[in-house]
């Protein structure tokens, strides 16, 4: 069997690669999609990233406290998320529309 | 191994990030949002967060995703309108978004090049011991100012949710 071209261990820079993909692909979804719903979870999708660069630099600088710190944009993500699913219910309620192209009641 | 697993768990979450962007329903969006925070888990796991891979899976895997998946199927989202792309957009949009993620992948090994490696077991502070100790020593201020938050967030969740606001 040939060697495998990768490397034994894995680079740092592969992680904040990785990390820094993924906050993309967030950026492009929350620019993207037209669905409120969607568009909520691709800011998930940017803070879990985050959470992952955090969690590497915790690893290089051996150190616990990017743990702490990536506990903590878990506890304000969830708490977002219910306050962000609140609104999204009461607006669904009062406009019977998910596409935020159509809530531009602000505009004008 | 490690960097097998790694391009694995990577591969996971980077096809799963892609799939939550290009599906136009929001259930297959947040079902790939759960592939992505299990592959994450894995990820933290190989970096030596214990912990943090485990809360993942419960607080966002488990109670996060319970949640959007519950507001989906309580509002029936269906699948958004299709609206006319600019022809532009459609054809340099994926050569300008690889050159970009080529760009940020350069400016990030350039940043840290690659003489520090990750190796499983190379990080062991990462358990619940360790984190508990500085959550509440060091960090005990920001712990319980943590639960006044998350004390509001609950109030506020209720009350936008039972009452209709004009």
């Amino acid at each position: 069997m040939p060697p495998l071209p990768l490397p034994p261990t894995v680079p740092i820079s592969w992680y904040l690669t990785l990390s820094a993909i993924l906050f993309s692909l967030g950026i492009a979804g929350f620019l993207f999609r037209r669905s409120i719903i969607t568009v909520f979870m691709s800011i998930e999708l940017m803070l879990n990233a985050v959470n992952l660069s955090f969690i590497t630099f915790s690893y290089k600088l051996k150190q616990v406290d990017g743990h702490i710190f990536s506990f903590f944009v878990m506890v304000v993500a969830a708490a977002e998320a219910a306050v962000g699913l609140a609104i999204i219910l009461t607006v669904f309620k009062n406009r019977q529309t998910l596409e935020i192209d159509e809530l531009d009641s602000l505009k004008n | 191994m490690d960097a097998l697993l790694f391009m694995l768990f990577a591969a996971i979450a980077v096809v799963c990030g892609i799939n939550l962007v290009i599906q136009t329903h929001p259930i297959s969006s947040a079902l790939s949002l759960v592939g992505v925070m299990a592959a994450l888990a894995a990820l933290y796991l190989l970096l030596g967060g214990e912990f943090i891979a485990a809360a993942q899976l419960v607080v966002y895997a488990g109670a996060v995703m319970v949640l959007f998946i519950f507001v989906i199927m309580l509002l029936n989202a269906g699948t958004e309108h299709k609206v006319k792309k600019n022809p532009w957009s459609q054809y340099a949009g994926i050569p300008m978004l690889l050159l970009f993620l080529g760009i940020v992948a350069c400016l990030v090994q350039q940043m840290f090049p690659s003489t520090e490696s990750v190796s499983f077991g190379g990080f062991t502070k990462g358990g619940p011991l360790e984190i508990g100790r500085a959550l509440f020593t060091t960090y005990l201020l920001p712990f319980e100012v943590t639960s006044v938050l998350i004390l509001i967030a609950i109030l506020g969740a209720i009350v936008l949710a039972r009452k209709e606001i004009d």
